[in-house]
């Protein structure tokens, strides 16, 4: 592990712990942005891992980027920090000044389109999308899209944009955004995937999960210490113990799967081990969800307990920047394709 | 997450992959014609020749020291040679348990003679190793073990039965646990491990076991005064328990717990890009996200034993997610297409869901059950 591996995973954890709390999170569910989370966070120099120092950033790579975005799933940190670290990727990639503030990503469909065109002299953006994740928060909007037949990262004002305000099921913004014809605040070319947002959201995705998943696995290992029924503890139970194997299986392997698209794309080619990575977490979340939960029993239903905060993440997260049918379609085409005789050697050549 | 279970992401070195390349030339030459049915056999194919060959190539004992007759190259090379070995379904029985598991135990706690003895004969391919551990009355409570190794003039004699012991009727040894002492109330002391002569030790009788598919591959080891002479105990007397418990972490870690169902992945691949419609490339994808994270999660592993790490808890995993993987293959089948298996008649499609459908109920028996090795991981998260 770099210096600037732990360096980042250290600081990331203690700020989580001392200001992601669960009032701030609750507070966060009611519609306060958590403005002196976010601010800890940028002077932590957390929000920009992969912006080069240069450039107002830690300089760092995507595994050292993985370190923070998993560490957000895992503390239920309800800001677009993941989103932002992205954002400000892309806008490095396009030699873009990055700014201050939480930025956001769209669209996030596969299938919705945001124009951009040239007009009197500067650039506009049109069109609407969907469950933009805290829209309405965000500062600044990153597209990526065609200008001059080339594919080009633009920053938007999110005040260029009408918004309509709606949520996922753990409460964080997915707002929609609708643009006409306003201007974006800069351009640029870059060599990035069309898809790069949807892509690179799903692997952002699949690392929160991940961190969800670590947080459901010990808030269900303590619970099952802690809570006795029949006169002992309910881990001494062989079908507790039995089923929180299962979800430590689950988690082990959702954190490599994620860590290792995070891998690929230091090498700018992870196309297989994001669809892999989303779709071997995704059905992580499902079932590592459902065991934690039933271990907690009633207790882990309640709005009080902090289960939740985790595993409506996960229900919410797994269909985001793309479903596991999606992406296991993606994958399976490819593989398809490639045939039978080529599998192995694919899967080794990773 | 307590610290102790912790899956760090391991490449393979570029010297691996360069012998990662002999090997598939290797295997190319020895099994281009061979039928998948054949393949899906895998590791339960035995075959001496087959084994001289792949000893002869440098690619058995490749950890253990030269003075053995071993290669000094590194477990990531081995882990890539066993990879691939078993990826083409190459019938590796008549070395692997040997060089997995009764090789590296002598390494570790048998004696120099020992060592000098068989070790050399293991790396050349020439001798096959059994396991001597399951009982009768004695399966996932291994310590409970009966089979009684009473000391006499110049060694022991050994009473008892040993059963499932797989390839015995073909094998060379069986290391096997023998109970020295009777220790009441605390029967994880008093055992002890044996380097058996199979061939050359009268009063043991090799009987088969059918298994459910007609097939003989496993059988009952019957010892009735059997003499087993001093130089073939295997470390201290009473220390069998601690040592088993190692050769089962070597048992356990290694590809062969996630691959066993890879000629029908193969197949069902093969299946799906004929017509690559919805329904069949959502099925491949999620299969192949699964292979895919199984296969870091076990290069992880290997990575661990280079280091010289503990294994144990991490190779528990990898078997217990990775058998539920194997054995979730043939119901895929079932849910994407509809065919029949079948035996030795039909497709190569239908022969290979045959014969995984057969021997999926053992991938998460053998080597441990999923139950024990769940135990083994909730004691890994502090609850037992
Ligand atoms: C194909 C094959 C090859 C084998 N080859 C060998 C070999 O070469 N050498 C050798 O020594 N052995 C071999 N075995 C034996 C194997 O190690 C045992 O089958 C295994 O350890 C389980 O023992 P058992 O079959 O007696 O089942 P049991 O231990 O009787 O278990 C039956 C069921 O009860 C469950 N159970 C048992 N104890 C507990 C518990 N404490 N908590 C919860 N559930 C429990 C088990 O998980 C299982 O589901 C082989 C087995 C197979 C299937």
């Amino acid at each position: 592990m770099t210096e600037l591996r732990s360096l980042l995973g250290d600081t990331v954890t203690r700020l989580f712990t001392d200001l992601a709390t669960k009032e701030l999170i609750e507070a966060a569910e009611k519609g306060t942005w958590p403005d002196k989370l976010w601010r800890a966070l940028e002077e932590g120099g957390l929000t920009l891992p992969l912006v080069p120092e240069d450039a107002g950033g830690a300089g760092g790579t995507w595994l050292d980027a993985h370190v923070v975005v998993r560490a957000s799933g895992r503390h239920q940190a309800p800001v677009p920090l993941a989103e932002t670290i992205v954002a400000g990727w892309l806008l490095s990639r396009a030699g873009l000044a990055v700014p201050f503030g939480p930025m956001t990503l769209a669209p996030v469909h596969a299938d919705e389109r945001l124009t951009l065109a040239r007009s009197a002299g500067a650039v506009t953006v049109s069109g609407r999308a969907t469950r933009v994740p805290w829209g309405r928060h965000a500062e600044h909007v990153v597209a990526v899209s065609e200008l001059d037949g080339r594919l080009t990262v633009a920053l938007i004002a999110r005040g260029a944009a009408t918004i309509e305000e709606e949520r996922n099921l753990a409460l964080e913004p997915r707002d929609t955004l609708v643009f006409r014809d306003a201007r974006v605040v800069a351009f640029g070319a870059a060599d990035v995937p069309a898809d790069a947002i949807y892509l690179y959201g799903a692997m952002a995705r699949a690392a929160q999960m991940a961190g969800a998943l670590d947080s459901c696995l010990t808030q269900a290992v303590r619970y099952a210490t802690e809570r006795k029924q029949f006169g002992k503890p309910i881990g001494n139970f062989q079908a507790i113990q039995q089923s929180l194997a299962v979800l430590a299986g689950h988690v082990a392997a959702s954190g490599i799967a994620a860590e290792s698209a995070f891998r690929a794309a230091e090498r700018n080619d992870a196309r297989f081990e994001i669809a892999v990575a989303k779709v071997r977490v995704g059905e992580a979340a499902g079932v590592g969800a459902g065991i934690a939960h039933q271990t907690h029993g009633a207790i882990g239903f309640t709005y009080e307990h902090s289960l939740h905060f985790a595993t409506r993440r996960l229900w919410s997260w797994r269909a985001e920047f793309g479903s596991e049918n999606a992406w296991a379609r993606q994958l399976g085409r490819a593989v398809a394709a490639r045939g039978a005789d080529a599998l192995w050697s694919d899967l080794t050549a990773r | 997450m307590p610290a102790t279970f912790r899956f760090a992401l391991n490449d393979l070195p570029p010297e691996a992959e360069g012998l990662r390349a002999e090997v598939r030339e290797f295997l190319k030459k020895e099994f281009s014609g061979a039928a998948p049915v054949k393949r899906a056999k895998s590791w339960g194919g035995f075959d001496r020749e087959f084994s001289r060959r792949v000893g002869a190539r440098g690619w058995i004992g490749m950890t253990w020291p030269k003075t053995y007759g071993g290669h000094e190259r590194s477990f990531l090379e081995r882990y890539v040679v066993m990879e691939e070995m078993l990826a083409a379904g190459a019938p590796v029985s008549a070395h692997w348990v040997a060089d997995r598991q009764s090789g590296p135990l002598l390494l570790r706690f048998g004696t120099e003679e020992q060592r000098q003895r068989i070790l050399p004969g293991i790396v050349r391919g020439e001798l096959a190793f059994a396991i001597g551990m399951s009982e009768p009355d004695s399966g996932s409570d291994l310590a409970s073990i009966r089979t009684r190794a009473t000391k006499t003039e110049g060694g022991y004699l050994v009473n008892g039965t040993k059963v499932w012991t797989s390839n015995a009727h073909l094998s060379d040894y069986a290391i096997s646990l023998f109970r020295t002492q009777v220790v009441p109330d605390k029967k994880h002391e008093g055992l002890t491990q044996f380097l058996v002569d199979l061939r050359n030790t009268k009063g043991i009788t090799i009987r088969p076991i059918i298994d459910l598919a007609g097939k003989h591959h496993f059988n009952e080891v019957n010892f009735t005064d059997a003499f087993v002479p001093d130089e073939a105990r295997v470390g201290n007397d009473g220390d069998g328990w601690k040592q088993v418990t190692t050769e089962l972490g070597f048992e356990r870690s290694g590809p062969e717990r996630y691959l066993s169902s890879i000629a029908l992945i193969r197949e069902l691949v093969r299946e799906v890009s004929a017509k690559p419609d919805d329904r069949g490339t959502e099925a491949v994808g999620r299969m192949v996200a699964s292979l895919a994270t199984l296969r870091q999660m076990s290069t992880s592993v290997a990575g661990m034993l280079q280091a010289g790490e503990p294994v144990n808890l991490e190779a528990a995993a990898v078997k217990d997610v990775g058998t539920t993987f194997e054995q979730s293959i043939p119901e895929l089948a079932h849910a994407l297409l509809d065919v029949e298996p079948t035996l030795d008649s039909g497709s190569d499609l239908q022969q290979v869901l045959g014969y995984i459908t057969q021997t999926a109920p053992s991938f998460s028996l053998r080597g441990g059950t999923r139950e024990i090795l769940r135990g083994i991981i909730a004691r890994g998260l502090g609850l037992r």
